[in-house]
């Protein structure tokens, strides 16, 4: 008998706009010690899904159908005293977010003890000792101690350990993880991965895996439920599924990861955005974008087929009266052949030189504000960069990378070294110079959300960077060049007049892209681009940089955490730790033979798609110390697997390995 | 007669032009105008907004000065009255002169105190005497004083009727015109509410305001409505001077704090540093002196320098006005800290997103960042700020009035009318009108400010302005 079996489950959301079809008629079931993933992209249910599961929903939502049995006990028909009894008991959930899903005003003991005490009717020294189990199980060394501690004092890793232990210290037999590891970096990721499926093995738990992440299913899934639009298209098995993916939008989906092979070509895309669930739908629900789609699609709602083999699909294509007509399956579509990239000119004088920067902020303290420390934000930093090229800038939160960013843009005062602009050192211009100099170099932050003024309208907002240096002429003039520049990057003039919020994330950011390409700069300072985007939305944004910088030559400086876009669109790959980078080089140089232990551990904590290429996962030790304390020697030795005694007694030089690979590292000199 | 122009009139008068060359500006403006539509659409607003028109447009009639020409003896040059009256005076000139000796109820024929009479027998005898002006023409008060007030009301109310109608009229013909349809279809589609503008809401709240206003005037030709006072004055005639007092002090005392609160609050939270340091010692140090001490000593200040040069006035209502523009200056120097202190920390977060950041990569200006990017960004904190103020500040002037340093005691203010109901209260029978009365004109003054208020922020809030058009309401 399965653990968890979900029987079309029908979730409406009530809004102005009538019913939103949250999640509808999702049928699955998760075997004990199974673990099932749902992917999709934001928006899709999947998170509703689960809040359904937990009868945790917003006041606005009703379920509106279906059965959720647990152990054959239907969840949906329980009173709420009963269903308490089972959240946190039989079934429990972590959380996104670990900042905001602990109280932080009580130890993480208390809130510990709540869930024993509810579940377990564990108190006193009985509960203590229990907690300290439990703390243990999730790899939080000094249990004892840190029970007294609250969440603050746990770094954002330690956190969602913690919302582990609470949600073991119910014994449950499933688990939902919801998105349990995107808000960490990727080897504090790795981590906690290996926990989840150890604990996993040790409990014999069920587990519902939500992510957007194709590497994280398939690194922990045994199946796999591919949503969109409020319902599953997909069921299979992991292995079916990453061998070959059988619904046109899950083949979509892998299409738009990007990847070095892809490197040449542009990615694909899925055409167009998610239909709103306020609709009633009379054909399948992906038609509307579907590259496959056929007169069937719109008429008829696909059922489900192949469920007798176990590789349940949604779609009219594997209907077996048509088979013929889809001609055996639909095969991914070879990447469309023309090249985007240009490497032709590339100009030898470097655009951008950077040596030695250094940024440190104060600490202050006492009535009198006295500095009595320095955060070393960026501690010796150099780069170059030349016209059409792409610098990759990698590393976890709070290694430095944005400080780099917007030193080199004198948005941040650097507090040493210098950066050559076209051969001209901004950190001595005269405030004037300067501003001549801003249009040359421009910014494309992370958070589309925060980075366009919610109360100007789009023209403004792209007009902005033209009016703030003086260019672009007359009124008339700049109206025409914001035009073209908003349809330089896909989208319609007509939508000049509207506001921010009528935007969806990837045409935020594009209009984010216009406004700093308006004044036509040669530099672009991309801060985590794409990384709160989703994968359709993030290759749309991706294609759209790489084509830009063919046609226009630009230099991007690329921050981000991303590996795989790294491998998709950078030249030159800089990777730092702790305010200092550890190794630079050529892209494929850094990504196929990387040599700093940091570097090799980075790769290995990405979980990959492909399965020939897995390489052990190197799993690092503890979290990234504060730059405000930097450990002695190699910042990095404490946590390095390969460490020396001589790695704490000095920083290591530059050795190079060939003409543009450089690793700071005792190892190779 | 010579027009007078005080300096609140003047500065009235600056803010109604303020607010005509705003609206000219705007409806040269498509997407301001659009975000003005969606006040329109709003039913809340636009029953506030009558409401609050028919206050300012007895305010603004209040605020029109002039001084009459004395009865000059044959031969002399004709001087000019030292009293300073106002248009509204003019029209509610029947209210101003039947003052009676003292109290005396809302539409009562009789005083409200007893007096000894000497009876025609030449006895003596402690009734309630008649009144000189309410019902005074009645005969026989007990037998027709229910009859005829019943007649007055009616009649008043058919008037309203009249008058509601010819406004309904002019509004469907109006509307007819504009959508070119017949005026019955455009009356269905007013009544149902189906139009882009609330009709029906402006509509109603204009009906709703006929009827009161309506009877009352109608009882007013021979009642004090509302009743009279302790020197016997109508009530009513205090009631609706008060509304020019209350948005005199509501408005400018705004006008003179905004200025130090956004430019502070703003310079302080995006310069950071020395400024910020300073500013925050500066309200800091403001804030912590008792408000009252403040304006009592730069009241008591002012005052004396008033008394020092009587020759700096013409007449008493000149040098009343300077008193009642001191206290607003003094109350808008003292209020802007908790606005500035808000602004401040808005400012210090906005300061740090990335359209901030962005800006600041173009080389823009901090002048430039904060009129653009952070001052629309902190615009409803200082809306929604203001009209909360300007109930505060209507009721801080009646608290200063209560220890005798607000208005000059000859300007008819919410304010006096409440420091005064405070021994009325304690009276015994207890003399309620006066209280109830400004109490209801202040309420319904500060509740329309209020709702109109929400209306405006929530349509220029653009988060917003989706999500509204799309009430199942409008779809009914």
């Amino acid at each position: 008998m399965s653990l968890l079996r979900v029987e079309s489950l029908q979730m409406f959301l009530d809004s102005a706009a009538g019913p939103v079809r949250a999640v509808d008629d999702v049928s699955f079931e998760i075997e004990p010690g199974g673990t099932f993933a749902l992917i999709g992209e934001s928006g899709c249910g999947k998170s509703m899904t689960a809040l359904s599961l937990m009868r945790l929903l917003p006041d606005v939502g009703r379920v509106r159908g279906g059965r959720v049995l647990l152990n054959g006990r239907d969840l949906l028909a329980l009173t709420e005293a009963q269903m308490r009894e089972v959240r946190g008991g039989e079934m429990a959930m972590i959380f996104q977010e670990p900042a905001t899903s602990l109280n932080p005003v009580l130890s993480v003991g208390r809130q510990i003890g709540e869930v024993l005490a509810r579940h377990g009717a564990l108190r006193g020294a009985a509960a203590a000792r229990r907690a300290r189990e439990l703390l243990d199980a999730v790899g939080i060394p000094d249990a004892r101690r840190r029970l007294e501690e609250y969440p603050f004092q746990f770094s954002g890793g330690m956190r969602q350990r913690v919302m582990i232990a609470m949600a073991l210290a119910g014994d449950p037999a499933l688990l939902i993880a919801d998105e349990p590891t995107t808000a960490l970096d990727v080897t504090i990721q790795a981590q906690v991965l290996e926990l989840l499926g150890a604990l996993q093995r040790e409990r014999g738990m069920g587990m519902l895996l939500i992510t957007h992440d194709l590497g994280i299913a398939r690194q922990l899934a045994s199946r796999v439920g591919v949503m969109y639009a409020g319902e599953l298209v997909e069921v299979a098995s992991r292995i079916d599924f990453f061998a070959a993916p059988k619904h046109p939008y899950s083949i979509k989906l892998f299409a738009a990861l990007p990847r070095p092979e892809r490197r040449e070509s542009v990615l694909e895309t899925i055409a167009g955005s998610v239909p709103s669930l306020t609709t009633m739908f009379s054909g399948c629900r992906f038609a509307p974008r579907c590259p496959r789609v056929w007169s069937r699609c719109r008429e008829e709602i696909p059922a489900w087929h192949g469920a007798e083999t176990g590789y349940a699909v949604r779609c009219h294509l594997y209907d077996a009266v048509d088979a013929q007509l889809a001609g055996g399956g639909p095969a991914a579509q070879a990447p469309t052949e023309e090249s985007a990239s240009s490497l032709q000119a590339v100009e030898a004088a470097p655009l951008l030189e950077v040596d030695d920067l250094k940024v440190h902020f104060p600490i202050r303290q006492g009535v009198f504000r006295r500095a009595v420390g320095q955060v070393r934000a960026v501690d010796g930093v150099s780069l170059g960069l030349t016209s059409g090229r792409t610098l990759a800038l990698v590393g976890e939160s709070g290694c430095g990378k944005t400080t780099v960013g917007k030193a080199i843009l004198q948005l941040l005062k650097p507090t040493g070294g210098s950066v050559r602009f076209r051969g001209e050192e901004l950190t001595a211009l005269p405030a004037a110079r300067l501003r001549r100099l801003r249009g040359e170099m421009q910014i494309v932050f992370q958070d589309p959300y925060a980075s366009l003024d919610p109360r100007m309208r789009i023209g403004d907002i792209i007009e902005e960077g033209l009016s703030a240096l003086g260019q672009g002429g007359t009124p008339p003039a700049k109206a025409r060049r914001t035009a073209e520049l908003i349809e330089r990057v896909g989208l319609s003039a007509t939508m000049l007049g509207r506001y921010p919020h009528e935007f969806s994330g990837g045409q935020r950011q594009r209009i984010a892209i216009a406004r700093a390409l308006a004044v036509a700069p040669r530099l672009l300072v991309c801060d985590e681009p794409t990384s709160a985007l989703d994968v359709s939305v993030q290759a749309q944004i991706l294609n759209l940089l790489k084509e830009l910088q063919g046609a226009l030559g630009l230099a991007y400086l690329f921050i981000t955490h991303n590996i795989a876009v790294v491998e998709y669109l950078a030249h030159e790959v800089a990777v730092m730790y702790l305010g200092r980078i550890v190794e630079r080089g050529a892209v494929e140089e850094i990504l196929r033979e990387p040599k700093h232990p940091y570097t090799e551990a980075l790769l290995s904590a990405v979980p990959r798609l492909d399965a020939d290429g897995r390489r052990e996962a190197i799993v690092l030790k503890g979290d990234m110390p504060s730059p405000s304390q930097p450990p002695a020697g190699c910042h990095f030795h404490p946590r390095c697997p390969r460490a020396m005694p001589q790695c704490a007694a000095a920083y290591p030089a530059e050795t190079r390995l060939g003409d543009t690979h450089r690793v700071r590292c005792f190892l190779y000199e | 007669m010579t027009p007078v122009l005080l300096w609140t009139d003047a500065l009235v008068f600056l803010l109604v032009a303020c607010g005509i060359a705003s609206g000219i500006y705007i409806s040269r403006r498509e997407y301001l105008l659009a975000s003005w539509h969606r006040v329109g659409e709003s039913r809340a607003g636009m029953a506030s907004l009558t409401l609050l028109v028919a206050f300012v447009v007895v305010g603004l009639i209040d605020s029109l000065h002039y001084r009459p020409r004395l009865e000059a003896a044959s031969g002399q040059p004709g001087g000019y009255s030292g009293e300073v009256r106002s248009l509204l005076d003019v029209l509610l000139q029947p209210l101003r002169d039947g003052t009676e000796k003292t109290y005396s109820a809302p539409l009562a024929a009789h005083l409200y105190a007893r007096e000894t009479v000497e009876l025609p027998d030449g006895s003596q005898a402690r009734v309630f005497p008649r009144l000189k002006h309410g019902g005074a023409h009645l005969a026989d008060v007990e037998a027709e004083w229910g009859r005829d007030v019943t007649l007055r009301t009616l009649r008043g109310a058919a008037l309203a009727v009249l008058a509601g109608l010819t406004f309904v009229a002019l509004a469907v013909l109006f509307a007819a015109r504009r959508w070119g349809t017949g005026w019955q279809a455009a009356w269905r589609r007013i009544r149902r509410g189906e139009t882009r503008f609330a009709w029906h809401a402006a509509l109603a709240a204009l009906g709703m305001l006929l009827l009161l206003a309506g009877p009352a005037l109608s009882l007013a030709g021979g009642y004090h409505v509302l009743g009279t006072d302790k020197v016997g004055q109508d009530v009513l005639y205090l009631t609706l001077k008060s509304i020019r007092t209350g948005l005199v002090i509501g408005t400018l005392t705004t006008l003179v704090m905004l200025p130090f609160a956004v430019a502070l609050g703003l310079v302080a939270g995006y310069v950071g540093g020395w400024v910020d340091d300073l500013i925050q010692y500066l309200y800091t140090t403001l804030n912590s002196i008792p408000g009252v001490l403040l304006i009592a000593a730069a009241v008591l200040m002012v005052q004396v320098a008033i008394d020092m040069h009587p020759d700096w006035f013409a007449t008493a209502a000149q040098r009343a006005d300077a008193r009642l523009l001191a206290l607003c200056l003094i109350l808008g120097v003292t209020s802007w800290t908790g606005l500035c202190r808000l602004l401040r920390a808005e400012t210090l977060k906005l300061r740090e997103l990335e359209y901030v950041q962005a800006a600041q990569a173009f080389g823009a200006s901090a002048a430039r960042i904060l009129g653009r990017h952070i001052l629309p960004n902190v615009m409803h904190i200082v809306l929604i700020s203001v009209v909360m103020d300007f109930s505060g500040l209507v009721l801080a002037e009646a608290v200063l009035s209560y220890i005798g340093i607000g208005v000059d005691p000859s300007t008819i203010s919410f304010g006096t009318m409440i420091n005064t109901a405070r021994l009325e209260l304690a009276r015994e029978p207890v003399v309620w009108w006066s209280l109830l009365a400004a109490f209801v004109f202040m309420f319904v003054l500060v509740l329309a400010a209020n709702l109109f208020a929400d209306a405006v922020r929530d349509a220029f809030d653009p988060r917003l302005a989706g999500s509204r058009r799309s009430l199942p309401g409008k779809m009914a």
